[in-house]
C-alpha cells in the first residue's frame, strides 16, 4: 500500500489515476442515471426542480473536471508517454505524484460539496447566479475544481518538459508516435488555459466569500465578463478532452491496418493547430449573450476554421485504411466508432457555430447531443480503444476478445440510441436543464433513457472483464499486436525502469518492416 | 525500492542521463510554470482593463486616493530584492556558501519589508472605508459601484501578488536552511537558480501593478 501511495513510478501513478477517474466516471454515471430516469415522464415527479438542478450540475462537474480532463492524459499518457519516447520516467516524478494527490484532494472537496447538499449552478458557474444568488455549495465545488486544475497544469508541464528533454537517442520530433504529439498539444492547452479558469474561480470565490464585486451588475460589473473568461478556458478545454483521444486513434488505426499513418506530418501539426486555434473561438458560446453581432460573425468564422485540422485528421485516418490489411480487433472497433461519432459531433459543431442556426438551437438538447457525440462518442470511445490496445502492456494479461468486441458493439448502439434522439428533441425545441416538458417530447425522451440503459450495460462489461482478466486472462507477450512503438519493445508489464537496455531509435514511427518477424496474435 | 539501488544524487536523479539534462529540464519546467502564472494574472489584468475602459473617470479618482509614495517605496524595495537575489544566484554559481546565505537573507528581509508596507497600506484602506462592502465610501465620485469594482480589483490583484510573495518568503527560508546545511555546491545549485526566476517574476508582476493601480490618473490630469 505504502509503496503505491508514495510511488514515483509513472506507471504506478497512471494506475492510481486510472482507479480514481474510474470512480468518478461511475459517480458521474450515477447522476446521469437519475437524470435519465427523471426524464422518462413529462411531469417531472421524481425529484424537485432544485434537486434536478443539482443533479445535472454534479453530473457535469464530475464528468468534465474529474473524469474527462484527466482521463486519457493522466492514465494512458502517464503510462505510455515516457515509454513511447524511450525515457525511464517523466522529467519530474514527484510532481507527477503530487498532481495525483491534487486531483484526489480536489475530488474530495467536490465530493464533500455534493454530500453536504450539492451545487445547482450548472457546470458553467455563470455569474451573477453563482456569485450572489445560489444557496448551494458553490465555494467548496469551485475550490475542488481549482485544486484539480493545478493537477492538470502540473501534468501538462511535466509532459512538455519530458517531450523536450527526455527523448531517447535517435527519437527526433518527427519520429515520435502521433499519440505523443497529441499529448504535447494537449499539454500546451492545459498549461495555457487552465490558469485562466483558476483565476476566474478565484474571483468567483472572492466575490462569494469577501463580497467584493467584480461580476456584480448591481455595482456596474459585467457578468458576461465571467462568461468570456470561463469559455476562454473551457472551449480549449474541450480540446484537452478530445485531442488525446485523437492521438490514441492514430496509433490504433495504424497498427490494425498495418500501415504508416497517411500524412504523418499533417496529423502531427493538426494537433498543434487545434491547440492554437482552439484559443480563438470561445465567443461561439456567447452568440446570444450581449456579444456584438460583429464579434459573433468573427467567432463564427474562426469556429469554421478550427474544424479544418480536425477534418484533416479524419481524412488522413480514412486514407490510412485504404489498401491496409485491416483486422477488426477490439481497439479497431472502438476506433471505427470514434471516427463515425466524432464526425457527427464535429459536423454538428459547425451547425451550432453558424449564427443563424445557433440562435434557434442554443441551450437546447441539440447542443447537449453535439457535445456528447464528441465527449462520449469521441473521447470515451477513444479511451476504450486505448485501454484495450494497451491493457496487455499495462497488466501483462490479455482481455477476452469476444466479450470485448461485444462491449464495443453494445456501447456503439447504446450511445446512438441515447443521444441521437436528443438532436431531434433539441431541434424541436426541448430546452436543456428542464425536467418538466410537453407531452409530445416523451417518446424521444423514453428512447433516450432506454439507450442510456444499454450504454450502462456496455460500460459495465469492460469493468468486469478487465478485472477478471487480471487473474484469468491469457499471459500477454511483449508485442501482441505486432506494433512498432518503443513501448512494445519491453516486457509486458514493463520493468521499473522501463527498458533493460536504453533504446536507440533508427526508424520512423510506423515502419512495419521492422516488426515483420514478430508474432501477431490478433483475435 | 530499486531507485535507491541506482544511487541517485540530488544533481542527478535516476530518470536523467546527465546533470546537464536535469538542470535543463528543471529550468524549462520553471519557465513553463511562469507562463502559467502569466496566464493566471492575465485573467485579472483583463478584467482590470475592461473595467478601466468602462469607468475611466472613476478609476482615475480611485487611483489617486492611493498612497503613491508607499507604492513607489515598495517598488524600490522589490527592485533591490531582485538585485540581492541575482547576487545570491551568482554566489551559488561560484559555490560561496556564506555569501549565498548573506544575499538570501537580504532578499528575505526586503521581501518581508514589502509585505509589511503592504499590510500597513491595507490597514489604512480599512480605516478610510475603501474596502468593498456595505461600509464602502469613496469621496469624489458620483457612483460608488464602479469605485468598489476598482477596489475589488485592487485587493484581488495585490492580494494574490502578496500571496505569491509569502510563498517566495517560504522558499527563501527553505533555501537559507538548505544552504546552511551545505546542500548546494557550485555543481548543483538549480534550486537557487529557479527560485531566482520565480522571485524575479513576482517582482515583475508588481512592476505592472504599481502604475496600473497607483499612477493612472496622472495622464488624465
Ligand atoms: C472537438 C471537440 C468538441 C467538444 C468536446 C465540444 C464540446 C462542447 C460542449 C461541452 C459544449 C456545451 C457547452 C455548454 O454550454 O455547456 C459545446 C457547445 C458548442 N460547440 Fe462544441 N465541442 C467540440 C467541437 C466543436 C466544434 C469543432 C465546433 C465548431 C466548429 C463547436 C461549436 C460549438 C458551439 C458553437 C457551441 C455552443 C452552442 C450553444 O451553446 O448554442 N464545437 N461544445
Ligand atoms: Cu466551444
Amino acid at each position: 500500500m505504502k509503496s503505491w501511495l508514495l510511488t514515483k513510478d509513472h506507471k504506478r501513478i497512471a494506475v492510481l489515476y486510472l482507479a480514481t477517474v474510474t470512480l468518478f466516471f461511475f459517480l458521474g454515471g450515477a447522476f446521469a442515471t437519475l437524470i435519465r430516469v427523471e426524464l422518462l415522464t413529462p411531469q417531472g415527479g421524481l425529484v424537485s426542480s432544485e434537486t434536478y438542478n443539482k443533479l445535472f450540475t454534479m453530473h457535469g462537474v464530475t464528468m468534465v473536471f474529474f473524469f474527462l480532463i484527466p482521463s486519457i492524459p493522466a492514465t494512458l499518457g502517464n503510462f505510455f508517454l515516457p515509454l513511447m519516447i524511450g525515457a525511464r520516467d517523466l522529467a519530474f516524478p514527484r510532481i507527477n505524484l503530487l498532481s495525483w494527490y491534487l486531483l484526489v484532494i480536489g475530488g474530495l472537496l467536490a465530493l464533500f460539496a455534493m454530500l453536504a447538499g450539492g451545487v445547482d449552478t450548472g457546470w458553467t458557474f455563470y455569474t451573477p447566479y453563482s456569485t450572489t444568488y445560489s444557496n448551494s455549495w458553490v465555494i467548496a465545488t469551485a475550490l475542488g475544481i481549482f485544486v484539480a486544475g493545478f493537477s492538470s497544469i502540473l501534468t501538462g508541464l511535466n509532459f512538455i518538459v519530458t517531450v523536450h528533454r527526455m527523448r531517447a537517442p535517435g527519437m527526433t520530433w518527427f519520429r515520435m508516435p502521433l499519440f505523443v504529439w497529441s499529448m504535447y498539444a494537449t499539454s500546451l492547452i492545459q498549461v495555457l488555459g487552465t490558469p485562466v479558469l483558476a483565476v476566474t474561480l478565484v474571483l468567483v470565490f472572492c466575490e462569494r466569500v469577501f463580497h467584493i464585486g467584480i461580476f456584480d451588475p448591481a455595482l456596474g460589473g459585467d457578468p458576461v465578463l465571467f462568461q468570456h473568461l470561463f469559455w476562454f478556458y473551457s472551449h480549449p478545454a474541450v480540446y484537452i478532452m478530445v485531442l488525446p483521444g485523437m492521438g490514441v486513434i492514430s496509433e490504433v488505426i495504424s497498427v490494425f491496418s498495418r500501415k504508416s499513418v497517411f500524412g504523418y506530418a499533417f496529423v502531427a501539426f493538426s494537433s498543434v493547430a487545434i491547440a492554437v486555434l482552439g484559443f480563438l473561438v470561445w465567443g461561439h458560446h456567447l452568440f446570444v449573450s450581449t456579444q456584438s453581432v460583429y464579434a459573433g460573425m468573427v467567432f463564427s468564422f474562426l469556429s469554421y476554421f478550427v474544424a479544418i485540422p480536425s477534418a484533416i485528421k479524419v481524412f488522413n485516418w480514412t486514407a490510412t485504411l485504404y489498401k491496409g490489411s485491416i483486422s477488426f480487433a477490439t481497439p479497431m472497433l472502438y476506433a471505427f466508432g470514434f471516427i463515425g461519432l466524432f464526425t457527427i459531433g464535429g459536423l454538428t459543431g459547425l451547425f451550432v457555430a453558424s449564427l443563424g442556426i445557433d440562435v434557434h438551437v442554443t441551450d437546447t438538447y441539440f447542443v447537449i447531443a453535439h457535445f456528447h457525440y464528441i465527449m462520449v462518442g469521441g473521447t470515451i470511445m477513444a479511451y476504450m480503444a486505448g485501454m484495450h490496445y494497451w491493457w496487455p502492456k499495462m497488466t501483462g494479461r490479455m482481455y477476452p476478445e469476444g466479450w470485448a468486441k461485444l462491449s464495443a458493439l453494445v456501447i456503439f448502439l447504446g450511445f446512438n440510441l441515447t443521444f441521437f434522439p436528443q438532436f431531434i428533441l433539441g431541434y424541436l425545441g426541448m430546452p436543456r436543464r428542464y425536467h418538466v416538458y410537453p407531452d409530445e417530447f416523451q417518446v424521444l425522451h423514453v428512447l433516450s433513457t432506454a439507450g442510456a440503459s444499454v450504454l450502462a450495460v456496455g460500460y459495465l462489461m469492460p469493468m468486469i472483464y478487465f478485472i477478471w482478466s487480471l487473474r484469468y486472462g491469457a499471459l500477454a507477450p511483449a508485442n501482441p499486436w505486432g506494433a512498432t512503438g518503443l513501448e512494445w519493445k519491453t516486457a509486458s508489464p514493463p520493468p521499473v525502469h522501463n527498458f533493460d537496455e536504453a533504446p536507440v531509435v533508427t526508424h520512423e514511427a510506423y515502419d512495419y518492416s521492422t516488426v515483420m518477424g514478430e508474432v501477431i496474435e490478433v483475435g | 525500492m530499486a531507485s535507491d539501488a541506482h544511487g541517485e544524487t540530488l544533481a542527478l536523479r535516476e530518470q536523467f542521463d546527465s546533470e546537464e539534462q536535469q538542470k535543463d529540464a528543471s529550468t524549462l519546467g520553471m519557465w513553463i510554470f511562469l507562463i502559467t502564472e502569466i496566464m493566471f494574472f492575465g485573467g485579472m489584468f483583463l478584467a482590470y482593463s475592461v473595467y478601466r475602459n468602462f469607468y475611466p473617470h472613476v478609476f482615475a479618482v480611485a487611483s489617486s486616493s492611493m498612497n503613491a509614495i508607499i507604492g513607489a517605496t515598495n517598488t524600490g524595495v522589490l527592485l533591490c530584492s531582485s538585485f540581492t537575489m541575482v547576487m545570491a544566484v551568482r554566489a551559488a554559481q561560484l559555490g560561496q556558501r556564506k555569501i549565498i546565505i548573506l544575499f538570501l537573507v537580504l532578499t528575505l528581509i526586503l521581501g518581508i519589508a514589502f509585505l509589511g508596507l503592504k499590510a500597513y497600506e491595507w490597514n489604512v484602506k480599512f480605516e478610510e472605508h475603501h474596502v468593498p462592502g456595505p461600509a464602502f465610501h469613496l469621496d469624489g465620485v458620483d457612483t460608488q459601484g464602479p469605485a468598489q469594482i476598482f477596489f475589488s480589483m485592487y485587493f484581488a490583484m495585490t492580494g494574490l501578488h502578496a500571496l505569491h510573495m509569502v510563498v517566495g518568503v517560504g522558499i527563501l527560508t527553505w533555501l537559507i536552511i538548505a544552504t546552511y546545511k551545505g546542500r548546494f555546491t557550485a555543481g548543483y545549485m538549480t534550486p537557487v537558480d529557479i527560485a531566482g526566476l520565480y522571485w524575479h517574476f513576482v517582482d515583475i508582476i508588481w512592476i505592472f501593478l504599481f502604475p496600473l493601480l497607483y499612477l493612472i490618473d496622472r495622464h488624465l490630469g
